[in-house]
């Protein structure tokens, strides 16, 4: 790591200015998905703001929903208990992310913004167009067994990586941040950005922009849910491919459903057509694989990351045939 | 002497549970700078330029050492010349040449890690870079004999060859014939300390390196010949190790590249591998395909095996894995040939890692014999026995002990193996495929020429010392029981010292032949010493226990202390008799149907090795081969970039091996053995055996479980779907 | 938090910062380099090797500490960040010369083989039985596995927890 400068701040005013005086800064927060970076020289920051001391630590969930600080740790709110009653798909998604130790230090807004895990990406003798814009992709024809196979661009393949944007993804949430703009509210949807011709950019924060909470409309109908992830071992390792998924069963036709995929995608991905399939459907195998089939539609695979594609249908089927009241 | 020794308390616990145990990289020296290597980026090619400016500028940086500048060693050995297993050819910053990815290419040493760390990444390499050839399976490169003497096992060498009968005519009448490939990725150690030296020099010409080495010995020869300094100048010290499996087994480029540093800088350096580094010039287990054919009678009678095959080594240098060694050893087989080739590549050396040949070649001959054995509708087990050694099937010489039909009955009536289904998917749980497997696990009983000094005091404590290393395997602790036993101490009166090249010779701690060889030597020291006690005449009874205690006759003599050497030699017994230690390992797994997530859920083995020293000790090591058995099956996987002859999975994250939540219950069982010819102590050694039949049997229990035959490792759920 | 810069004359020092803080039960004053991580606060500045440096990614375990409390990897953890704040380490578990019963149980159970993932699961361990005293295997198992372990004691670390949770709930 580079000599750095470091700042604490106790408000977000002082981070904010903090950040626009200087664009080689940017904020420090659980640090799990930036020292390591910086370590590896992947990410070159001359100055850490560090907002750990902002009290953006607090958790309301009321009738109208819930709102979530920024600074809450991935543990705290995974085992928050309204939380864990409420939105139990978050929680399930959090408990299912890397290890005790690193959900106490990671942070809602710092895992919004978690860097995937592309071996070319985290390797700086290698092309990467995330890393090092125009460098090209060695990912594309290389070893790709985690890459994504939906969202993808001929100049990045990388997949994101968290599990908890898979759960808010799928509950809609909205990302609060305070910027040099001021306040702004953004879907979850918009938040963040395909690769497209800019892999580099990943969300639609401007530089400066601070997280300050995310909040989640209430779980009206869609308490009844899943989170599966696949992966290689039992614990601690990043989803190959991962479902979040809730029903809303009256009789037993199917009146709302949320899908989204976690492993898969260039970005924590929303399966809309997939979700679309399933309403108004009985809720049976039958619908269940015809909306899988739907959640992979498009995907464009590479020789090591094929499989994903046939593991994603099946863990769809069973994330929604195991939800209480799916047959 | 007991057959299993009490489970003895590590002697070294307390200091490992409160943090006091030094490990190579925290010895405190003064002054010490920190060094870090800077790695290739290409696999093969030429360095054409290197811009170090930045780097040398950088905050704290007191050199930057590439190989314009390097001190010029002596003419160091070649594929062709090298003396020894541990005698690898190095990387020390000679020339320009690029022979494989992440390849040390130049030195950093600054003041603080961090500094050093961040002006590694400032040094700007230009290659000239030519085509790579880095995968096995794809390569068109022509398989060869490997050049001689060949480096496959430690403890010795091992022909490439081997015939006996005739394969092909009883190939061609046998009744039964199955034919099948096996095929092994590299596999990286990954100990959880990772390599870590420090070097101390005392003048020009004397130096001190502490470092996390499997053999202090073969260090100091290493470091001597590569820095062309005389043995006796040269000291290694390795008080803890934290893991080897093979890769600190030998001396790899950073070792004499940390003393050349500290040389240059005028200070002592330390220098530690970051995890990344690990992957790549310090060994791994070679990429290796197998095909195995075997002939047999409708009885499961077998009337030939041919198993041939070849594994990855560099362009450079040599390593050849036996990996035909069980199959010539495991069963009575009239008709057998055998052959290893390896095959050059643009990659690092392979080295030994636990249990080289024999867990490789294990799971390519058990998973075919399972094969056999769905084929004839005969249980896999029955199929084994019929075909059981009752002497060496290679040489024809009894075995100097064998209990394997003993370890098939015990692990199978614990595992309850015959209330097996033989149809495949015909036992599930709820909506899990349930499936059982078994395979033979064997490993060499080998033994190495070993010293070692015991020094017994007037206050009736003994000081035994051998220059031997623990890798956390027990040295410490197996060695004081067995320095307490001779001389009838309680092993609180007793202190076992190691790792200093000071003390008395010992081996490289290398295939499971420490506890054999130093217990050996310690054991006959400490006879020694109470002979020479017992020569002072005037009633020195040679057993404190009934008699006169030593300290009191030392007292009587005046006498503040007495010493006696013992070097060891081979015991002529060992070319009259054929040493193994066998064992039987049973598995259960769960698959799920769907999306081919397989977790082992039960695990037994037997194992009789000789006499147990330690059945704390040595339960540790069982299970934890029993473990590394299971991720060599299901996790383990070094992968390479096709193109840039780079690993890409080069960290712990992507590299997987289990974690808590993926072991099951497995139990360990010993069969008491007594082994009077293998050694005086009779031990075998437990180090490696563990992990011989693991994959075999997983891959055997997965096909039970799915009838599907992964022949590929690591089962992934990818090959299942 | 007093984490301003602290503009020293030495152009060379212009990236230390002082700090204050408690490392097990002792405060200590430094003046650190901005870049250090907490491992390699306790390791190079301290001397407190016991922490161990495995992967310095967050990836392995070995250098897990209690951090006020909660458990954390001392790689991931800037040191400027710990100003006010407690550390815990391997080296402060024991009470005097008497043990913690984690220590003793994972030393009798030879749950500690080369002994260099032993720290951070001790760590590990005793924050988990602090929160869940009656903790169950599957909580065990899940809770240690962030922790690696090459010698793959996993069995005798389960055994070694579990007899310390029973002493632990005794009272002893």
């Amino acid at each position: 790591m580079r000599e750095i400068r470091y700042l604490s701040v106790a408000a977000e005013g002082p981070a904010i200015r903090a950040l626009q005086a200087d664009t080689d800064a940017t904020y420090l927060a659980g640090g799990t998905s930036l020292l390591d970076l910086m370590k590896l020289e992947v990410l070159n920051f001359a100055q850490l703001v560090d907002v750990n001391a902002i009290p953006l630590t607090k958790i309301e969930v009321s009738n109208d929903g819930a709102r979530i600080g920024s600074m809450v740790r991935n543990s705290d709110l995974a085992l928050h208990p309204e939380i864990a009653a409420r939105y139990p798909l978050l929680s399930e998604a959090l408990l299912s992310g890397a290890s005790p130790q690193i959900r106490n230090m990671a942070t809602v807004g710092g895992n919004l913004l978690q860097r995937t895990r592309c071996y070319y990406y985290r390797d700086p003798s290698t092309a990467c167009n995330k890393r090092n814009p125009g460098s090209g992709c060695a990912a594309i024809d290389g070893y790709n067994r985690n890459h994504a196979i939906l969202g993808t661009s001929d100049h990045c393949i990388a997949t994101h990586a968290s599990d908890m944007c898979v759960a808010l993804a799928a509950l809609d949430a909205v990302v609060h941040t305070q910027g040099p703009g001021g306040e702004r509210h953004i879907p979850f949807a918009e938040f963040h950005r395909l690769p497209g011709d800019h892999p580099e950019i990943e969300s639609v924060l401007q530089h400066g922009e601070l997280i300050t909470a995310v909040s989640l409309p209430p779980p009206t109908g869609l308490r009844q849910s899943r989170y599966l992830k696949i992966r290689d071992r039992a614990s601690y390792a990043f989803a190959l491919s991962a479902v979040a998924a809730a029903l809303r069963i009256e009789g037993n036709l199917i009146r709302g459903a949320r899908i989204a995929l976690g492993g898969v995608g260039t970005k924590p991905w929303r399966a809309v057509e997939a979700e679309q399939a399933l309403v108004g459907k009985p809720a049976n195998r039958a619908t269940f694989t015809l909306a899988a089939a739907e959640t992979v539609r498009g995907a464009r695979t590479r020789p090591h990351n094929a499989f994903k594609v046939e593991l994603t249908r099946r863990a769809v089927v069973r994330a929604l045939s195991t939800i209480r009241g799916a047959s | 002497m007991k057959k299993i020794g009490p489970p003895v308390d590590r002697v070294d616990g307390p200091l490992k549970v409160t943090g006091g145990a030094r490990y190579a990289a925290e010895v405190p020296v003064a002054r010490v700078a920190h060094a870090v290597l800077v790695l290739s980026t290409i696999a093969r090619g030429r360095i054409t330029g290197m811009d170090t400016g930045k780097a040398e500028r950088a905050p704290g940086v007191l050199a930057v050492i590439t190989h314009k500048n390097a001190m010029h060693l002596p003419p160091q050995p070649t594929r062709e010349t090298r003396a020894s297993q541990g005698d690898h050819v190095l990387q020390l910053l000679q020339d320009d040449h690029v022979l494989y990815n992440r390849q040390p290419i130049a030195i950093v040493v600054a003041d603080t890690f961090e500094r050093a760390q961040h002006a590694a990444h400032l040094v700007a390499v230009r290659y000239e870079a030519a085509p790579v050839d880095v995968d096995l399976l794809r390569t068109r490169t022509a398989a060869r004999a490997p050049h001689p003497p060949y480096h496959g096992t430690v403890a010795q060498t091992l022909p490439v060859e081997s015939r006996r009968g005739d394969v092909a005519a009883a190939l061609a009448a046998a009744a039964v014939r199955v034919e099948e490939v096996y095929t092994i990725p590299a596999e990286t150690h990954n100990p959880m300390e990772p390599h870590a030296t420090i070097a101390v020099w005392h003048g020009p010409t004397h130096l001190t390196v502490y470092d996390s080495t499997q053999g202090v010995f073969e260090d100091q020869r290493k470091l001597a010949a590569s820095l062309g300094l005389p043995r006796e100048n040269v000291r290694v010290i390795s008080h803890y190790i934290g893991g080897g499996f093979g890769t600190k087994g030998a001396v790899w480029s950073h070792v004499p590249l940390a003393a050349m540093a500290a040389q240059k800088v005028g200070r002592p350096v330390k220098l530690v591998l970051s995890r990344p580094q690990m992957f790549g010039p310090v060994g791994a287990r070679p990429q290796i395909e197998q095909r195995v054919v075997i002939g047999a009678g409708r009885d499961g009678v077998l009337a030939a095996i041919r198993h041939e095959g070849r594994s990855s080594v560099s362009q450079f240098d040599q390593f050849c894995e036996h990996f035909t060694a069980p199959t010539r050893a495991l069963y009575k087989c009239p008709n057998l040939d055998t052959t290893e080739r390896v095959v050059s590549l643009d990659i690092a050396t392979p080295c030994q890692m636990r249990a080289p040949g024999e867990v490789t070649g294990t799971f390519a001959l058990e998973s075919a014999l399972d094969e056999l054995a769905v084929k004839l509708a005969i249980d896999p087990l029955e199929l084994r026995l019929r075909n059981y050694a009752e002497t060496d099937p290679e040489t024809g010489r009894p075995w100097s002990s064998k209990s394997l039909r003993q370890c098939y009955q015990t692990a199978a009536e614990k595992f309850g193996w015959s209330r097996k289904k033989p149809q495949p998917r015909s036992m599930v749980d709820g909506k899990l495929l349930v499936g059982w497997g078994m395979a033979t696990a064997t490993y060499p009983a080998n033994v190495r020429p070993a010293s070692a000094i015991a020094t017994l005091f007037a206050d009736g404590t003994a000081l035994v010392r051998a220059g031997t290393q623990d890798i956390g395997t027990g040295t410490y602790t197996v060695m004081t029981q067995v320095a307490a036993d001779a001389l009838g101490l309680p092993v609180e009166k007793v202190r076992f010292e190691l790792g200093d090249t000071d003390m008395p010779e010992t081996p490289t701690s290398g295939g499971s032949c420490t506890a054999a060889s130093v217990g050996s030597a310690v054991h006959q020291a400490c006879l020694g010493a109470r002979e020479k006690l017992a020569r002072l005449g005037n009633g020195g009874g040679a057993d404190p226990s009934v008699d006169e205690p030593f300290a009191a006759q030392l007292a009587r003599h005046g006498m503040k202390r007495i010493e006696a050497r013992y070097d060891a030699k081979q015991l002529e017994t060992r070319d009259r008799y054929a040493m193994r230690a066998f064992g039987a390992q049973f598995v259960e797994v769960r698959v799920d149907p769907e999306l081919g997530e397989v977790r082992v859920s039960r695990a037994v083995g037997a194992f009789a090795a000789g006499r147990i020293l330690n059945a704390k000790t040595a339960r540790s090591q069982l299970l934890g081969g029993m473990i590394w058995g299971i991720s060599m099956a299901l996790h383990e996987n070094t992968v390479y970039d096709p193109k840039l002859g780079r690993i890409m999975n080069n960290d712990l994250s992507e590299y997987l091996v289990p974690v808590n939540l993926d072991i099951p219950a497995i139990d360990v069982l010993f069969v008491p053995e007594d082994d009077p010819y293998v050694n005086e102590i009779g031990v075998k050694g437990v180090g490696e055996i563990g992990i011989t039949g693991m994959a075999a049997a997983v891959a055997n229990a997965v096909y039970h479980a799915t009838g599907r035959r992964i022949r590929d490792l690591p089962i992934t759920l990818d090959k299942l779907l | 938090m007093a984490t301003d810069l602290i503009p020293l004359g030495d152009p060379s020092l212009r990236q230390k910062v002082r700090l204050e803080l408690v490392v097990n039960e002792e405060r200590r004053d430094l003046v650190i380099d901005g870049y250090k991580s907490l491992l390699e606060l306790l390791r190079e500045e301290l001397q407190l090797t016991g922490t161990k440096h495995g992967c310095e990614l967050g990836e392995c375990g070995a250098c897990a500490v209690l951090l006020d409390g909660q458990l954390v990897l001392s790689c991931l953890v800037a040191a400027v960040e710990c100003d006010g704040r407690s550390v815990q380490t391997v080296e402060g578990m024991q009470n005097g010369p008497t043990l913690h019963p984690l220590q003793s149980c994972f030393a009798d159970a030879g749950a500690a083989q080369c002994g260099y993932c032993t720290p951070g699961f001790l760590l590990a361990a005793k924050e988990l039985l602090e929160r869940k005293p009656d903790a169950t295997r599957a909580e065990i198992a899940e809770a240690l596995s962030g922790q690696l372990c090459r010698c793959t004691g996993y069995l005798q670390i389960f055994e070694a927890v579990e007899a310390a949770a029973a002493q632990l709930r005794g009272g002893r």
